[in-house]
């Protein structure tokens, strides 16, 4: 049995993940009832930050393991990296949150870790089982950590929804694997693609399949029209769940669609291109006309993330390497900035309790002077005003699409983001000519704090670090197109 | 081989009169009896194809343990089913059209369905010949070995599943007396009873 081991090394981070997190159940459940989130959250932010390592480490060559359902290439670890730094910021910054307001129960980051886990597994998948396993380990977690605040009815109603609708979408989703399977005779990605490359014309059932495939995933990365839970499960959920869910699983989810539409299906170029032009141009219309006039700033960063969706998109429709890497570089932005704004809207509190509303952020530019600073980078770049990272990931999609001559998309994506550019300037209108109604509390706190200034800054000198970013992208999107 | 097909379409035919029964049927506990029906109709035809051991684990499983589940849910929830149909009339049109898509659908597939010769050499995993291989182990081969991962990774996925239902459901109650066998264990006669010599017509 010497041979054994080797086989599975490639999943090394993801073994070294599910051990740690069932470690942790144990450590949780036998120390003392006080201690055990602090010890577990600690553990649980180290688990994720060695797993990213063990990613690097792991190299980029491209690697099957498991009979070809796992696969290790430049594309998963880029993935895998930033999944993996979501994950673990949402837990530092969740920390304060969970113990003021009393959820600070251990399953908490056990959760998170699995539900990482079952990422990084979809982001590694190479099969259409594995794919929906690891979608469904995700998804599972995610279920429960939207209702996590079980005694306030919108949290639960938020878990209950978007368990519900997420059951649908599976099912949509099976459906469509079935399909595929069904006319392919395989599940395997790479036996998938051969079939189709020298099959001509694909027969009728594999585009029922593709179709119902993409819309399963269409919901998992929210764009409309499959859009519908979003705003009331990012509404509903504490907040840094949020936080989570705008994130990791959005990040994983993108990634599982490049590789699933690319890998396999890159012979039907033509059939699913006007799928995800359709879908693409409808997210970002949706995304910004939809939170003009939205109060809650939950539910605005969740049309807001639609809007994001629809523009990584664009990337996608473009395809080849030149789109693909456009999508890697704006959804690492995409971390970055969200990441930041959720720093800040976990800081909102009043009178010792969490407020949304857009309008107590009023005067924040005279009470808290670097929140708001930070507070209006990150809006400017959501935004894509230069020289902020947003502008740079909307340019990259852009110019992917001018090249792939989707002139009309690329057009309709700058008008939308002109739009768009409306609600998130408004926020900085509020924070700096609104008369203070009542300050926002004020220390924020250092974990919070800590991820705010760090964005922040990552946010406005972005432009330095550009070209090795996208090097390692374009690399990882190459990986993707290697067979 | 006459008698096989004839209790192939026995068994199948029975099989699906009891699904069709499982959804008509008024009474739910019928309907459950329906469905074990089916399930035995089911194993039967596994036997058919050669396939015992899945045959076995169908009547264990599911009509063990699922179907008894089902059937204690059913007792002992009231549900009342009639209310329940109530909006059946109501939401028809949209149900029906959506189930008139699907049936389209699955002609147009079924339609142009066309086996390639290449296919049976692209199975990822070929049932061996009956004589090298048992059921068990063929199934034992694929499940343990060649989807160690999946296995594995559905195991994750159950795990998931019963955490997430201990952590929204489980609440720690106060003022509920717990027995605590090791104080019960530690207590001694002297503790607790006290002997009292009561002369006699006094009382206390």
């Amino acid at each position: 049995m010497t041979h054994a081991l080797p086989v599975m090394l490639p999943a090394l981070p993801e073994i070294f993940l599910a051990v740690f997190g069932m470690v942790l159940m144990m450590v949780g459940v036998f120390s003392s009832e006080k201690r055990a989130y602090r010890t577990v959250s600690t553990f649980s932010i180290m688990a994720l930050i060695l797993a990213l390592l063990m990613v690097l480490f792991q190299g980029t060559d491209r690697i099957l393991a498991f009979n070809g359902l796992f696969i290790v290439d430049g594309f998963a670890a880029y993935m895998k990296v930033l999944v993996l730094a979501g994950s673990a910021v949402t837990l530092i910054m969740s920390d304060r949150f969970l113990r003021k307001e009393g959820m600070d129960r251990f399953e908490y980051p056990i959760l998170i870790v699995f539900a990482s886990l079952g990422m990084m597994m979809m982001i590694s998948s190479n099969d259409l089982i594995s794919l929906y396993i690891g979608l469904e380990l995700q998804s599972l977690s995610l279920y429960v950590i939207a209702a996590f605040q079980r005694d306030s009815t919108r949290s639960t109603e938020a878990g209950l929804k978007y368990f519900v609708l997420g059951a649908l979408s599976s099912g949509l989703l099976l459906y469509g694997c079935s399909m595929i399977y069904g006319f392919a005779g395989t599940t395997d990605f790479g036996l998938i693609a051969k079939q189709l490359a020298d099959g001509g014309e694909p027969a009728i059932g594999l585009i029922v399949g593709l179709v119902f495939l993409i819309a399963g995933l269409a919901f998992k990365v929210s764009a409309v029209p499959f859009h519908m839970w979003t705003p009331d499960v990012y509404e509903g959920a504490p907040t840094p769940v949020t936080a989570f869910f705008s994130v990791a699983p959005k990040i994983a989810a993108i990634a599982l669609f490049l590789r699933v539409m690319v890998g396999p299906f890159e012979a039907m170029l033509v059939e699913w291109r006007q799928i995800i032009v359709f879908v693409s141009i409808l997210s970002m219309v949706l995304g910004a006309l939809a939170a003009i006039n939205q109060t809650n700033i939950k539910r605005l960063m969740a049309y807001s993330s639609i809007g994001h969706v629809g523009y990584a998109l664009i990337g996608l429709a473009a395809g080849g390497r030149e789109g693909i890497t456009a999508v890697l570089v704006y959804m690492t932005i995409y971390l970055v900035m969200t990441m930041g704004t959720f720093a800040c809207i976990l800081s909102m509190r009043q009178k010792g309790e969490m407020v949304e509303s857009i309008d107590s952020l009023a005067g924040l530019g005279k009470s808290n002077p670097p929140m708001a600073l930070a507070l209006l980078i990150f809006m400017f770049s959501m935004a894509g005003i230069p020289p902020l990272a947003g502008f740079f990931g909307k340019l990259y999609i852009f110019m992917a699409a001018l090249d792939a001559g989707l002139v009309a998309l690329a057009i309709i994506g700058v008008v939308t983001s002109v739009f768009g550019a409306f609600y998130y300037l408004r926020i900085v209108k509020v924070m700096y000519f609104d008369e203070t109604v009542e300050p926002l509390e004020q220390p924020i706190g250092k974990g919070v704090g800590a991820v705010m200034a760090i964005t922040a800054v990552v946010t406005v000198v972005f432009f330095i670090g550009l070209s090795p970013v996208l090097e390692i992208a374009d690399a990882a999107a190459a990986s993707l197109f290697a067979t | 081989m006459i008698i096989q097909a004839l209790a192939f379409y026995l068994f199948a035919f029975v099989a699906i009169a009891a699904g069709v029964m499982v959804v008509t049927a008024r009474n739910p506990v019928h309907s459950v009896l329906f469905l074990i029906l089916a399930f035995f109709n089911s194993a039967a035809l596994f036997v058919l194809m050669g396939a015992e051991f899945l045959a076995m684990i169908l009547v264990v499983v599911y009509v063990g343990a699922v179907a008894v589940l089902f059937l204690f849910v059913v007792m002992m929830l009231d549900i009342n089913f009639v209310e329940m149909r109530q909006g059946f009339l109501q939401y028809l049109p949209v149900g029906g059209l959506i189930g008139i898509i699907l049936l389209a659908e699955l002609v147009l597939i079924v339609g142009t369905w066309a086996v390639s010769p290449e296919a049976a050499t692209l199975v990822t995993a070929p049932i061996p010949p009956p004589d090298q291989a048992s059921n068990i182990h063929a199934l034992g081969r694929l499940i343990y070995t060649h989807y160690v991962y999946l296995f594995q990774a559905s195991g994750m996925v159950l795990l998931v599943a019963m955490m997430g239902a201990i952590v929204l459901t489980l609440r720690h109650r106060e003022g509920v007396r717990r027995q605590k066998i090791e104080q019960q264990l530690a207590r001694k006669a002297e503790d607790t009873i006290e002997v009292v010599k009561v002369p006699s017509g006094s009382g206390i």
